[in-house]
């Protein structure tokens, strides 16, 4: 049977609930305004024979003289019309893998060949994934991925300090497609010029 | 049968709550970590249950409103039916469907509740409630009674703003999960999530990528509110234990790394950056609160950390050229769970705060990622698995190994996340197109989307 109930004037669970919402009702979550774009190091003028050595033989940069116009056009373009239509081209791989293949590696000696060319420009790779497996592992495949380009660029003699990595996991797809022609392209590590 | 226990220790009624008034909450209060301890040696409470082996079955009918204008009306409403909607998440009792309610008179106050015509519906209680307008907001009474025995199992009185009603609702269902069952209920945890709704676009990229920014609900989805204006990436979200911060990765800087929001003062930490312009992901918050454990490629390949809450003293947990990511703490903190390709595929090991003793959890799965610790009294990692073409989640046994599915094929399902009381998982699936959140019970059952806008990523629940 129950007892006469006596009330307790005290009170209880919801007393730190009270006390914030005496915080919240003065101000709103707020984060900070959105800083200045990434900061990339000095983009010098390294030169790129700077500690080639080379594993293999490189394919040297064509030295035909690319017509005058055109050659222009890529050294003046701004940093976003030279990423549109980069003359650095992405990098495939296959399911689960951060291996360079034969095609790849042809991929990266050409924008080695470009980097040689345009000793002046400042790179970020970013590696990214397919949309299959987890968000998270896919952020460590794509840095792997990102890593495995910037090695080999490396050892074509390519400065490392020119050279930044950076994983958007499967959070950014080339091609928005559910089958495996998406997800080939979207197995990539891209090529960014950061500064020129 | 309708047994009426003793049982001491627990305060039935206490006036004067602490749902202070306060003009505008919000956002609405963080979840306590953990309901304050009843304060006073006790009264007597005592507990309504079925028949032998039978679900206690309970009625909510909608508040009575004591003050005759339409906001106390609809507050009354509000309160019920979200009332309602708690009590049946957390499956602890039967709820009778609201809608077989009509054609029984509204009682008009605590003393003309019509308990035959109850008994007829074949509920064992009966939660009635008032809410009446005061001059700080409102006040709000509630008693659980014993249709049987017309007494009172459970009473409580609540003070304060009418600015949310939900709140009165999600406390209610918090205390009479305490007071009948001594189970922690979730009506006030939230979630906390990644979501791309809002369209914006990152500048200075090529091809207009889209941003995402932490969002957080309560539990069942109501109250949506951004937490970030990064107009980047930002993702990985995870509560601190006491429900005050949300730590995530945020590329706002360009390189991903560690921030700490801590929403209820408005203002945000940073990590040190990693050296060697590298990157940190994923913090994950120990169970006191003290420190951070994350994964970074600082050292060359990924790796697992720990540091203190502001993102000093850095010590090294894993050292493996293989993937370690995803760190998960044990309740007791003393070890983690984390993923890792050290054998090819991604599969779930386990290993202390000190990095030693390290011991692979996955066998049977060819890929296990995205570990989450359950809350005690439970001893369990649900995780991400691939099964056929798409992802499921699954959920292993710590000290048995025993794997059991709790979704099947339905979309793909990803990064399950524990509620506080380790009894309901959020997690994400494609099952009605886009990404978006769903919570489930521990068996699976009970699946329910609490987002609809956009693309939502990334669930955490509080602590």
């Amino acid at each position: 049977m129950m007892q006469a109930v006596r009330r307790m004037g005290a009170v209880v669970a919801v007393a730190s609930l009270a006390a914030a919402v005496a915080c919240a009702g003065k101000k709103p979550p707020v984060a900070r305004p959105s800083p200045p774009p990434p900061v990339t190091t000095a983009s010098g003028t390294t030169a790129p024979s700077r500690s080639p050595a080379p594993p293999e033989p490189v394919a040297e940069p064509t030295i035909v003289p690319a017509e005058p116009v055109k050659e222009d056009a890529i050294a003046s373009a701004s940093l976003d019309d030279l990423n549109r239509n980069s003359p650095l081209k992405p990098l495939f791989f296959e399911y689960d893998s951060s291996d360079v293949s034969t095609e790849g590696r042809a991929v990266l000696d050409a924008n080695a060949a470009a980097l040689k060319k345009y000793p002046s420009w400042t790179i970020t790779i970013e590696g990214h994934s397919d949309e299959r497996g987890t968000a998270e592992y896919n952020l460590a495949l794509g840095e792997r991925r990102a890593l495995a380009a910037r090695t080999y660029l490396i050892s074509l003699g390519i400065p490392a300090d020119r050279l930044r990595t950076v994983s958007y996991g499967k959070e950014f797809p080339f091609d928005a497609g559910h089958d495996e022609p998406a997800y080939a392209k979207n197995r990539r590590a891209h090529f960014v010029v950061t500064a020129k | 049968m309708i047994a009426i226990s003793r049982s001491i220790g627990i305060l039935t009624l206490a006036a004067g709550l602490g749902l202070v008034a306060m003009a505008a909450p919000e956002p609405a209060p963080p979840p306590p970590q953990t309901p304050a301890a009843p304060q006073q040696p006790s009264d007597i409470t005592t507990t309504i249950s079925g028949g032998p082996g039978a679900p206690t079955r309970l009625a909510v009918p909608d508040f009575i409103a004591r003050s005759a204008d339409t906001e106390t009306a609809a507050v009354a409403k509000t309160i019920a039916q979200v009332l309602f909607d708690d009590l049946t998440f957390e499956r602890e009792f039967a709820l009778i469907p609201r809608d077989t309610y009509g054609t029984i008179a509204a009682a008009r106050s605590f003393e003309d509740v019509p308990f035959d015509r109850w008994r007829e519906l074949g509920a064992d209680g009966v939660i009635v409630g008032t809410v009446q307008k005061v001059a700080a907001g409102i006040h709000v009474e509630v008693r659980l009674l014993n249709v049987r025995t017309h007494t009172q199992a459970f009473g409580k009185e609540y003070d304060g703003s009418a600015a949310n009603p939900r709140l009165y609702a999600h406390t209610v269902s918090d205390d009479l999960h305490m007071s009948q069952r001594g189970l922690r209920g979730v009506a006030r945890s939230k979630v906390a999530f990644a979501s791309d709704r809002d369209g914006e676009r990152m500048a200075n990229t090529i091809e207009a990528r889209s941003v995402r920014e932490i969002y957080i609900a309560d539990y069942d989805g109501a109250g949506q509110k951004r937490v970030t204006t990064g107009r980047s990436l930002n993702i990985q979200p995870n509560w601190s234990p006491d429900g005050r911060s949300v730590a995530y990765t945020s590329y706002r800087r360009g390189l991903p790394n560690i921030f700490v929001s801590n929403i209820y003062q408005g203002t945000l930490d940073e990590f040190p950056k990693a050296p060697n312009q590298k990157e940190n992901f994923q913090p994950t918050w120990s169970p006191d609160g003290t420190r951070v454990a994350f994964w970074s490629t600082r050292d060359g390949n990924s790796e697992l950390y720990i540091a203190n809450r502001d993102g000093s003293n850095v010590r090294r947990l894993t050292d493996n050229p293989g993937i370690d990511e995803s760190p998960t703490w044990s309740p007791s903190g003393a070890q983690l769970a984390f993923v890792s390709d050290r054998t090819g595929s991604p599969q779930l090991y386990t290993v202390g705060a000190d990095g030693l003793g390290l011991r692979r959890l996955t066998t049977g799965d060819a890929y296990a990622a995205r570990p989450t610790w359950s809350p005690l009294p439970f001893n369990e990692i649900a995780y991400t698995a691939r099964v056929g073409p798409g992802y499921d989640i699954k959920v292993i046994d710590v000290g048995s190994g025993q794997v059991r599915t709790l979704t099947f094929g339905e979309g793909t399902n990803e990064s399950p996340a524990w509620a506080p009381n380790g009894r309901h998982l959020a997690f994400t699936s494609t099952r009605l197109g886009k990404v978006q959140i769903f919570v489930m019970g521990r068996d699976g059952k009970n699946v329910k989307p609490i987002t609809t806008a956009g693309n939502n990523y990334y669930p955490d629940w509080s602590k």
